[in-house]
């Protein structure tokens, strides 16, 4: 039997799975053992099945991106966090050093939509739609939320970090990455 | 109302250039300089650092970094009163934080901050000294012990009416503490006198007999003898000063280290009151052994009661010919001692940080090699020993290695004092000789009910009761004195979650794994006693705990996370019962709700998701 894998981007930049995407050619070899369940490369939005892994690129910044998160961890026997953002919050956990605040959220969002002179706004409002998620009060990574299997560092890891760990965790054997996969100078 | 220096600048900067003067302008002498401005005008101002700066030729930003690393120098003016209340476990399980509320109420001035009419501050101090006599406060230099409610209320009215807080002093201890130029209320609580230090004892037999000797000869007789570091870490004091005697040097220094800032150690305390003379003969048989003529003794600034009594002594000692130019007639054995006070920071009980202090520096640990014996203090070889040690090293000179070493065990030779506090009847210091089992000190001190032992104070471990049969040497468990004993009443958790909040403050910074990793070893902490925690949360502990105790660059990071490791050892089941396994794979620690909190006030609507009732809103 293949094997399933869902893949997803929350508070990230799709760059991790552009980076999927540059294993090239061995994507061949990858669809020869698993099929993709829930993931933006078949743009299928919800699980159909219980799957054996699950990717998952960027942090939680939203309830949208928690509550999608813990649908993740129910559907998936391995969840792996990949990038600097799932790992560590990335470039929008740069918000929660307006930790000093009375009201860091607020203070966040008037410097983001009002208070900036680069920025364009003639209504002067901050966008709050029905249809936009709530911000949760600050960043949090996956592991804050929901137990994490494995983490992968890098902005973005590389294809070929993400070939050799698939490739392993199908083979059932240790990762094994070499210094310069782990190297981010 | 206190000076402002902004608004009568011209009387500041006088005071602060006199002051300057007084130490030569010399940076290195910069602790002591800003110790008497904090003292003369309640503050290092900004602009008083700039003065400072001009004049000793620094920055001022050396000056603000040095400022703000003590906690007895504040950068804003204080109190003529400063009130420190001794916030540490055993004076809290004793009612110290009732005590600060009383403090607070009668005077009017809320915890960390001055009184309305600026005479009074209150804060907490992390630790005094006087865990025999808890809970304990400080006003200005003045110590009170054994508060009760009554005693404090006493010492604020007294206060308000603008007593002095030497003048409040109700009884005076015994001994030396009742001396004229002591005059505290602090008692020793001696409970047992061994033979070494505590016992009747001529004080300078030993220096008359090391200088009837070789300096080599000395050496060998404390090889002989055996003779460990007191401090704690147990080095051998020969082969310290065996180093530092072989180093080519223009000069080398002698430094006690009397900053005994170990919460639950307070046996130097005693031994500075009372045997001050042996351990300047200590001093001065090593000054002998290694050819030095300066020493420093580096007194904490909670003792800055003993500061009066010490200088006094040292002066008696150059008038009787025992310390100064000629040393007993000697002629070319010239050495001499100043007291460097300290300000208020537990890292500089650490050898290198202790000599970063003295030199007006920050009290950052130094990277070693070189070790402090072969180049330490402002460069040149550098003994620094314990209190005690230097007593040791006195008598080993008056009786010899032979009768040391009989006493103790193989590794560990001679008596040690303990400083006994806690959940005890007798509380106090036991001078007793190395391995003692923890099982005969309790029955001296009294504890039927002890449940708990903390050997070694929070950078030490905590020892279970099947462990009581355990040995107090160097071989089975270390300690630089501290022991305190917990009932079974005494929620050991909320020990380890206090200490490591003692850690962070106490932490220099200057590493990572100390600055930030106890920072995330306190919060794993509190989310179990949450009951948020899960089983692999005890291997994140144990994993980050190690890795700390590995990575650090001194002592401080080194032990500190001692505490977490061995209660999870020796106290698995405490851990156990708040441990809960929840199966379905989400973090128990991650509360949706107060994380849409915020976002629901602010977009004033409610969760989508989150509020079942959403459509109702």
């Amino acid at each position: 039997m293949k094997k399933r894998i869902a893949t997803v981007s929350l508070a990230g930049c799709f760059g991790c799975h552009m980076s999927l995407l540059d294993i090239d050619e061995r994507l061949l070899d990858l669809l020869q053992q698993v099929e993709f369940d829930r993931t933006p490369l078949n743009d299928l939005k919800r699980f159909t099945r219980h799957c054996d892994i699950g990717l998952v690129e960027g942090g939680c910044c939203n309830e949208e991106n928690v509550y999608t998160l813990q649908e993740f961890r129910r559907n998936c026997d391995v969840l792996i966090a990949v990038g600097q953002c799932a790992v560590m919050g990335g470039l929008p956990v740069m918000r929660n050093a307006i930790m000093h605040s009375e009201d860091p959220l607020r203070e966040c969002l008037e410097t983001a939509y009002l208070n900036s002179d680069k920025i364009y706004n003639p209504s002067n409002r901050i966008p709050s739609d029905e249809a936009l998620p709530l911000l949760l009060d600050k960043v949090y990574t996956l592991a804050d939320v929901v137990k994490v299997d494995y983490q992968i560092p890098g902005c973005p890891p590389s294809g070929e970090t993400l070939w050799n760990i698939l490739e392993a965790l199908l083979a059932g054997r240790p990762v094994e990455l070499t210094y310069e996969q782990l190297r981010y100078d | 109302m206190p000076d402002n220096p902004y608004s009568n600048g011209g009387k500041m900067e006088k005071s602060v250039v006199s002051v300057c003067q007084r130490y030569a302008n010399d940076r290195t002498r910069l602790l002591d300089i800003l110790l008497d401005i904090q003292h003369e005008l309640k503050g290092i101002t900004p602009a008083a650092m700039e003065v400072v700066a001009q004049r000793t030729g620094i920055t001022r930003v050396e000056v603000e970094g040095v400022v703000s690393f003590y906690a007895f120098l504040s950068s804003e003016i204080k109190g003529e009163r400063m009130i420190r209340v001794c916030d540490d476990i055993i004076d809290r399980q004793k009612g110290g934080r009732e005590i600060a509320q009383i403090f607070a109420q009668e005077l009017g001035v809320a915890v960390g901050g001055n009184s309305a009419d600026g005479r009074f501050s209150l804060e907490y101090t992390p630790f005094l000294g006087m865990s025999d006599q808890a809970p304990s406060v400080m006003i200005n230099d003045t110590i009170f012990t054994a508060l009760t409610r009554e005693k404090a209320r006493r010492i604020c009215s007294r206060l308000r009416e603008g007593a002095e807080p030497a003048d409040l002093v109700e009884r005076y201890g015994d001994g030396n503490n009742a001396h004229l130029l002591i005059r505290s209320e602090v008692t020793n609580n001696i409970r047992h006198a061994g033979e070494v230090l505590l016992n009747t004892l001529d004080a300078n037999a030993g220096l008359i007999r090391s200088l009837g000797s070789q300096p080599q000869a000395i050496l060998d007789e404390l090889d002989k003898a055996g003779l460990a570091g007191r401090g704690g870490a147990g080095f051998p004091t020969g082969r310290k000063w065996r180093v530092a005697a072989d180093t080519r040097a223009d000069r080398s220094y002698i430094i006690c280290n009397a900053d005994e800032g170990e919460p639950g150690t307070f046996k130097d305390r005693v031994l500075l009151t009372e045997r001050a003379d042996l351990m300047i003969a200590g001093m001065t048989v090593a000054a002998y052994s290694v050819n030095s003529t300066a020493g420093i003794i580096y007194l904490r600034a909670e003792y800055a009661y003993l500061r009066p009594w010490l200088k006094s002594v040292l002066q008696h000692r150059r008038e009787q010919g025992l310390l100064g130019r000629a040393i007993l007639g000697r002629e070319g054995f010239d050495f001499d001692i100043r007291i460097q006070m300290g300000a208020g920071a537990y890292i500089c009980g650490e050898e290198s940080a202790l000599i970063s202090s003295c030199e007006g520096l920050r009290g950052e640990p130094k990277n070693r090699p070189p070790f402090p014996v072969e180049a330490g203090y402002l460069g040149y070889p550098t003994i620094v020993d314990n209190v005690e040690t230097f007593c040791c090293a006195a008598r080993i000179m008056e009786l010899g290695s032979a009768w040391f070493g009989s006493i103790g065990t193989g590794r560990s030779t001679g008596t040690k004092l303990f400083s006994v506090s806690g959940d005890c009847t007798y509380p106090g210091v036991y001078e007793l000789p190395f391995g003692t089992s923890v099982q005969q000190l309790l029955k001296q001190v009294d504890a039927p009910d002890a449940a708990a032992l903390l050997v070694g104070g929070p950078s030490g471990q905590m020892i279970n009761m099947s462990q009581f049969e355990r040995r107090l040497c160097l071989e089975d468990l270390p300690t630089g004195g501290s022991v305190m004993v917990f009932s079974k009443r005494r929620n050991l958790l909320e020990i380890v979650d206090q200490y490591l909040q003692f850690f962070i403050d106490e932490s220099c910074g200057y590493c990572t794994p100390c600055r930030v990793g106890n920072v995330f070893l306190k919060k794993r902490i509190e989310k179990v006693r949450k009951g948020l925690c899960e089983l692999e949360d005890m291997d994140y502990l144990k994993e980050l705990g190690r890795t700390i105790a590995m990575t650090s660059r001194c002592g401080l990071g080194h032990t500190s996370p001692n505490l977490v490791l061995s209660t999870m050892q020796n106290f698995p089941l405490v851990y156990a019962v708040l441990l809960k396994e929840h199966g379905d794979g989400l973090q128990a620690s991650f509360d949706i709700q107060s994380a849409l909190e915020e976002s629901r006030r602010l977009a004033k609507r409610r969760s989508m998701i989150y509020d079942p009732n959403y459509d109702e809103a």
